[in-house]
């Protein structure tokens, strides 16, 4: 399957190292906006098709892509969305724009193999929803909140400048996704040095009667999940019950693609954006070669 | 030569003693709390979750009384003080400061880590919009030397904040390090921002720190009365205010009506009295967040491991306000080496 990366940043370049070792996806193009941008140098130099023109460029083309990254802001995303839906492209989102559905990858992302526009959430979103879900698919959840912990490095102008969309996006998919009656989510940048590893605290609300194990086995059946595609993700303790409470605590280090380790808060975004795609590839590929708008 | 210096206090205990109370202030609390200052002309009283807006959670204790109900409260006691409210980005959002601003704030102080300034923006450009008074709180001011600190006040200050802080919230900073620290900011921000001071007691210096921040240009000083506030408390206003009286300096609060305040009203609410102990010392000494005080407690209780050592192993780890929940991991690996 033929991809584009739309944003020529430090994500969009970590991205295009994980597709380009991917079996079943064929990154061709890399557009961005900034003539300066050393993310289009470094793809066009891997033989990429490039263009400072950003989505303009990329849908004026012959040839388009049949699944695009974006990466991106929530703005820019959804001012493309509704061309690359037009033109018959599905869109991996890796803003907080959140025009289709929310994915997690261990957790729903069957459920919407076929969706025209995906979206992945936070990365706060993408390291602690599937513990979240791990606990509610065991004992109900009144309540779950997340606190995650960031290198500043790793924090970027985006991000910075829509902190609240971080919250805000990543408490709905706590409750939409995680299962938790309510969400709630905090972010802390810390700007220590050397730059510490991403670090995350799931808190789930339990009943007080809750039998610890069956939860415990499910946390750690999820933490084998993500590792099948973050390999740098791990439970840092065993879970610690408390009267009606539950916490959880991770790290996510990054794989070092392109990214420095403790960026794992990137890593983990684009390592679940390349699973999405792929799953939707293989999808593809083993459908009949039909219309299937006609056979529908 | 003696300065004739002109102040504008806020006291902070219904906001920073949140976290000596544990979260658990009542309406009551606040209205008799905020009637007693406000009598005393005490011009600007905070309320909020000791973490801020928003700050009700597992992670740094869930409130007893609704913050937005305790705002409420005390815009309708006060009768001249205006009422502050903090908020911390990444804990709070937008909409709590609209609707603290509907429940009668007027004033809303935006606090990040003192380099991370630029996560405020969106919030002092809401805050302006909506005519509400802007002041921007630098926390650990400690960790970062002036001329970055001064970077950090220029990003709050064209967002649109009207007086910067240094705030040491680990009470850790001394004297010099204090008047260097405002002056840069006075320096940078010229006539764009004033410049204020949020003392901590945990090296016993915190009036001493406020008239040295004062004197080195700063126009507006925090304080919490009986020192109601985290770690070893804050500048006690009282004390503040009956020091500013020494010195010529003019507050606005009358030096006995704060004085009997603090001990008729403020202590009775105070579940015991903000000590200079051995815990208050290791944040002071090693540059700890004030408001992990309780949550060390808590731990050291809960894993059976030293609460100092939680501390100062926080501070090795250089966690920043808003970490608590590292403090539960630090205890889990305390106790893990204690067994072996």
């Amino acid at each position: 399957m033929k991809a584009a990366i739309v944003g020529s940043g430090n994500i969009g370049t970590d991205l295009l190292h994980k597709l380009r070792r991917s079996s079943v996806l064929e990154p061709r193009w890399m557009v961005g906006v900034d003539p300066a941008s050393e993310g289009l140098r470094r793809a066009a130099d891997l033989g990429l098709e490039v263009s400072v023109d950003g989505a303009d460029w990329l849908l004026r083309q012959d040839e388009l892509p049949d699944v695009v990254f974006e990466a991106t802001s929530a703005a820019v995303h959804r001012a493309n969305a509704p061309r690359y839906a037009e033109a018959g492209i599905r869109a991996i989102d890796l803003t907080p724009a959140a025009v289709g559905p929310y994915v997690v990858p261990p957790v729903n992302l069957g459920e919407h193999r076929d969706a025209p526009n995906i979206n992945l959430i936070t990365c706060g979103g993408q390291a602690t929803i599937p513990m979240v879900h791990a606990v509610s698919r065991v004992v109900p959840v009144s309540y779950a909140e997340i606190v995650a912990s960031v290198a500043s490095v790793s924090a970027g102008p985006g991000t910075r400048a829509n902190i609240d969309e971080f919250t805000r996006t990543t408490s709905r998919g706590i409750e939409v996704i995680g299962g938790a009656a309510k969400g709630k989510a905090i972010i802390v940048l810390n700007p220590a040095d050397p730059p510490m590893i991403m670090r995350d605290t799931i808190f789930c609300a339990i009943p007080e009667d809750a039998d610890p194990g069956p939860v415990t086995d499910s946390i750690a059946r999820m933490e084998t999940d993500i590792r099948s595609y973050v390999p740098g993700f791990r439970l840092l303790r065993e879970p610690q019950y408390d009267p009606g409470r539950v916490a959880i605590f991770v790290e996510v280090a990054g794989a070092g693609d392109f990214l420095p380790e403790y960026a794992g808060n990137l890593d983990i975004m684009t390592a679940a954006a390349t699973k999405v795609g792929e799953e939707i590839a293989r999808a593809a590929a083993s459908e009949p070669a039909v219309d299937r708008h006609v056979t529908a | 030569m003696q300065q004739r210096l002109s102040l504008r206090l806020t006291d902070t205990s219904l906001r920073d003693g949140s976290h000596h109370k544990r979260h658990q202030f009542t309406a009551d609390d606040v209205r008799s709390i905020v009637a007693a200052l406000d009598g005393a002309g005490v011009p600007i009283i905070e309320v909020a979750h000791g973490d801020g807006l928003g700050g009700s959670s597992f992670n740094y204790g869930f409130s007893h009384t609704p913050e937005q109900e305790l705002i409420k409260v005390a815009a309708e006691t006060a009768t001249q003080a205006k009422i502050a409210v903090l908020m911390l980005p990444g804990v709070g959002v937008k909409d709590d400061i609209l609707v603290s601003q509907d429940n009668g704030a007027s004033i809303v102080r935006i606090a990040t880590h003192c380099t991370e300034a630029d996560v405020s923006v969106q919030h002092f450009a809401l805050a302006r919009e909506r005519g509400l008074e802007t002041v921007g709180f630098l926390m650990m001011a400690h960790s970062q030397p002036s001329e970055a600190l001064a970077r950090q006040a220029r990003i709050m200050a064209d967002a649109g904040c009207q007086c910067v802080y240094v705030v040491d919230s680990a009470g850790a900073l001394v004297l010099e390090q204090v008047s260097e620290r405002v002056e840069a900011l006075v320096a940078e921000l010229g006539s764009d921002a004033q410049v204020g001071f949020h003392g901590h007691e945990n090296l016993g210096l915190s009036v001493a720190n406020s008239v040295a921040a004062a004197r080195a240009g700063a126009a507006q000083i925090d304080g919490s009365v009986r020192g109601f506030g985290a770690g070893a408390g804050n500048t006690p206003l009282e004390a503040f205010v009956g020091v500013c009286d020494k010195l010529g300096f003019s507050t606005g609060v009358d030096f006995f009506k704060i004085v009997d305040a603090a001990e008729d009203v403020v202590r009775p609410v105070m579940p015991e009295e903000c000590l200079l102990d051995r815990m208050a010392l290791m944040m002071g000494y090693a540059g700890v967040y004030s408001s992990f005080l309780k949550h060390a407690y808590t731990q050291a209780e809960r894993y059976g491991v030293s609460g100092a050592q939680i501390l100062v192993r926080a501070g090795e780890r250089k966690l920043v306000g808003g970490q608590e929940d590292q403090l539960i991991d630090i205890a889990l690996e305390l106790s893990r080496e204690n067994v072996r």
